[in-house]
């Protein structure tokens, strides 16, 4: 036991002394390939990093850059067969990669602890919140369970949640998931830790309420006084909250610096790429007289919903334009989307394509009106069908529209894949065997394969990193300067909005609040919603946050 | 390609089974009716399993037991799994009042134990091959049903097949090309498992006397022709028994090894 309690650090180690200090820290798994023998892999390689107490790292890289296994680290943790194999972890002076099962359960929950990206899934749903949240600080740090509850409610005032004094009454279902993401961040500080690890928190979250999480966190921060690792791949994100930023590639690091240094002034090329992410420019073209398509008083409910989704939604895109659909979750974009479609038919009005009116059903359309208005989906993972290699599922429509077989549908296959530019090479591979953003240009072939007016863009770059989004939306752009063809863009991200829109239509709670060329719906007088949208998008900019929270005029719906 | 050893055993093992039904003719000394010795003889160079209850060649009788056995089950499985996948998928991808009709009843059918409804349909109606494979396959079909349905309902919500429905597909092209590729990992697991399950039903209702009927015996029929003789220490009846077990766990062994291959998303490659 003697051993085991020397490795516990010393509690409350004074302000700016190193808390925690990784040396050359080198993190494996095994890998299983089917069929060949199994494989180690290196997942974090060589990283130190040197986080003295009082301050915010952010860790950022691409999905499989290793940030979350690096996080994890911190507290001698790997998920899932992940090995710590080489280095030196070290809190609070004590080595704690080879400690033992024991020290480590006291370590956790009170020296260090954890906000996870989903809080919706990390809460046990049969539990009251207040006994979540105060769990580890009665078991772990022995307080008494009134002082635990007494903090908690404290914090719960600190992070902004309504009715502080009972919400922890509640169940995780019967709060929204911003409001979840303060009370798991309530969890992670009601011990008071020495280092709390920040995992994507915010990444699930609509822009207006990331904003408020954001800033809560922050606030919670500042005022413990703990230190932090914030992982995340969104800079501008980052940019708010952390003193220091991280840069990872492939479980290397990039460049390590203050965030002024790595926002302002970056040296390494793929730094300065995230950085500028999102600069696409884009010429607004004016609205042609003649819409190619239409949606007119549409009002939709779902069967069994006793409210409308859409109510009265009229817009309308102009050919070889953009329309962007924007709004938080449960707007009723994707829901337009569906009426269009034919999935859902509108209870009142219509929706009219190339100069005649479509059927409200999807059995009563004609092929033409099915092959001229595509869609792509947000997650490519399962718009795709599995069994299906690339020269199949961008075959079909090929076959199913035009009658090309053999030779011909193969070179008509080859020349899709070259626009979209993934190579011949492609053709028989299975989607298993691609990337995120090769299986979404392939789903955006098998959408141009049919020679399409319109396709329906839903949220198909939220899926992915930065980078590859950004890919996505220059090729889009390149296919509809070529192809003449129209994109109804629906997403929730304003950054795509701006890079691609010619015009704009904001959707809140149904309605279109806000609706025209780009021009004029992103220049100001804004009505407050708009205002409040546009504003929550995190700019790349120190101090952004505090500007946007002291001036905005609208409090989000807090969802 | 690798085959593991589990696989190839029970590979070995089916093949074997398989080819003595197919060649019964070629194969078996004696024909399966004539009485060619005394009450059971022991095995000998003459009669290599011995001879049966009334004389007959045990190792004959076995490899004719073994073709109808495979037949029936093999006949009654292709049966159950065409209309349960079939109506299962159907019910899915239709939805609404189809689905409602067909699962409730299957639901009806499924109420009444399966060997007891075989009973009862089979003391009615005359048995004879036909009757029977279509008796136990129709059964089967409402476990295959349920089922398929159930791997189908998780498949029509995916985007791929709303996108099928986007392009216009019809039921066919859904069914066949959407959803039965990628629920036939568990298809075919079930596959083995319900044709042991045939084998054994087949070999019950024989036993019970309502299967196949004499002169002509599955394995089922020659475990009750021979089963007096187990109290003398006879060992005739332990034959086809060992043969129905066998049987089972290596058909169960190159299901399992399918059932890896095809659940690979590379297309098996790799």
């Amino acid at each position: 036991m003697s051993d085991e309690d020397e490795l516990v650090p010393v509690d409350h180690v004074p302000e700016g002394a190193e808390l925690l200090k990784i040396r050359n820290l080198k993190i494996e798994a095994t890998a299983y390939p089917p069929g060949e023998p199994p494989q180690d892999i290196v997942i974090v390689d060589g990283i130190s990093l040197t986080l003295p107490k009082g301050r915010v790292m952010g860790l950022i890289g691409e999905s499989g850059a290793g940030k979350s296994t690096i996080g994890l680290s911190a507290m001698s943790y790997g998920r899932g067969g992940v090995r710590l194999t080489q280095g030196e972890v070290l809190l609070n002076g004590a080595e704690i990669r080879e400690a033992k099962p024991g020290a480590l359960r006291r370590l956790r929950g009170k020296i260090v602890t954890y906000v996870a990206q989903s809080a919706a899934a990390s809460f046990n749903p049969a539990r009251k919140l207040m006994d979540q949240v105060t769990e580890t600080t009665v078991s772990a740090r022995g307080v008494a369970r009134a002082e635990a509850e007494r903090r908690a409610v404290a914090l719960f005032t600190k992070l902004g949640l309504p009715d502080p004094e009972t919400i922890g009454n509640r169940y995780p279902h019967q709060v929204s998931g911003g409001q979840l993401q303060r009370v798991m961040t309530a969890m992670a500080l009601c011990p008071e830790p020495e280092l709390v690890i920040f995992d994507e928190p915010t990444t699930a979250l609509d822009v207006t309420t990331q904003i408020d999480v954001l800033a809560a966190i922050k606030d919670a921060i500042r005022d413990t006084g703990v230190a932090a690792l914030y992982i995340t791949h969104d800079l501008a994100v980052v940019a708010q909250v952390a003193d220091d930023i991280m840069v990872l590639k492939a479980g290397k690091t990039v460049e390590v610096g203050t965030t002024d240094q790595i926002i302002n002034n970056p040296t390494e090329q793929y730094t300065r790429d995230l950085v500028s992410v999102r600069s696409i420019d884009h010429e607004e073209k004016a609205p042609t007289a003649d819409p190619v398509l239409r949606v007119e008083h549409v009002t939709a409910r779902y069967s069994g919903l006793k409210r409308d989704v859409l109510s009265n939604v009229s817009v309308a895109l102009h050919p070889g334009q953009t329309l962007a659909v924007v709004g938080e979750s449960g707007s009723g974009k994707s829901t337009l989307a569906r009426v269009i479609t034919g999935l859902l038919p509108p209870s009142k009005g219509r929706v009219t394509f190339a100069g005649r009116t479509l059927s409200n059903e999807l059995a009563g359309r004609s092929r033409d009106d099915l092959r001229e208005l595509q869609m792509i989906y947000q997650m490519a993972d399962v718009a795709m069908n599995p069994r299906q290699t690339v020269r199949r599922i961008i075959g079909r429509p090929l076959e199913f529209y035009f009658g090309l077989r053999g030779r011909e549908r193969d070179a008509r296959v080859d020349a899709l894949l070259d626009e979209i530019e993934l190579g011949q090479g492609f053709a028989d591979r299975y989607p298993a065997e691609l990337s995120g953003g090769q299986k979404q240009r392939v789903c955006i072939a098998r959408a141009l394969a049919a020679d399409p007016k319109v396709i329906i863009c839903d949220e198909v770059t939220s899926a992915l990193d930065p980078l590859v989004a950004d890919g996505i939306l220059k090729l889009l752009l390149k296919l509809q300067k070529e192809e003449d063809v129209a994109f109804l863009f629906i997403t929730h991200d304003l950054a795509t909005v701006k890079a691609i829109a010619d015009s704009i239509a904001v959707m809140y709670q149904g309605k279109v609040v806000r609706y025209g060329p780009k021009s004029e719906v992103l220049s100001p007088p804004f009505d407050d919603y708009t205002d409040l949208l546009l504003s929550s998008v995190p700019e790349m900019r120190l101090g952004w946050l505090e500007e946007v929270i002291e001036h905005r005029r609208m409090e989000s719906a807090g969802h | 390609m690798r085959i593991p050893p589990s696989a190839a055993i029970g590979l070995i093992i089916t093949v074997t089974y398989f080819l003595g039904a197919i060649f019964a003719d070629w194969l078996a000394p004696y024909s399966y009716f004539e009485v060619v010795g005394e009450v059971w003889e022991p095995s000998s160079s003459e009669f290599l399993l011995g001879t049966d209850s009334i004389g007959r060649d045990l190792l004959s009788r076995m490899i004719y037991g073994g073709r109808i056995t495979i037949f029936v089950a093999t006949a009654a499985t292709i049966l159950a799994f065409v209309t349960g996948a079939l109506l299962g998928f159907t019910a899915a991808v239709a939805g609404g009042w189809v689905d409602q009709m067909l699962s409730r009843l299957v639901d009806l059918i499924m109420s009444i134990p399966a060997l007891i409804f075989a009973l009862v349909v089979l003391s009615v109606m005359p048995v004879t091959m036909p009757v029977l494979i279509l008796v136990m396959g129709l059964i089967e079909s409402t476990r295959v049903f349920r089922l398929s349905r159930a791997v189908a309902s998780d498949i029509v919500v995916m985007d791929y097949v709303e996108a099928a429905r986007l392009r216009g597909e019809g039921a066919a092209y859904v069914i066949f090309k959407e959803i039965l590729p990628n629920s036939l990992s568990p298809l075919v697991a079930e596959a083995g498992l319900r044709f042991i399950f045939m084998v054994l039903f087949i070999s019950t209702l024989s036993f019970l006397g309502l299967g196949v009927q004499p002169p002509l015996a599955d394995w089922g029929g020659i475990v009750k022709e021979n089963k007096e003789g187990i109290v003398y220490g006879i060992p005739a009846a332990l034959y086809p028994a060992v043969a129905i077990a066998t049987l089972a766990i290596s058909v169960n062994l190159v299901a399992d090894w399918i059932l890896n291959r095809t659940s690979s998303l590379k297309g098996g490659r790799g």
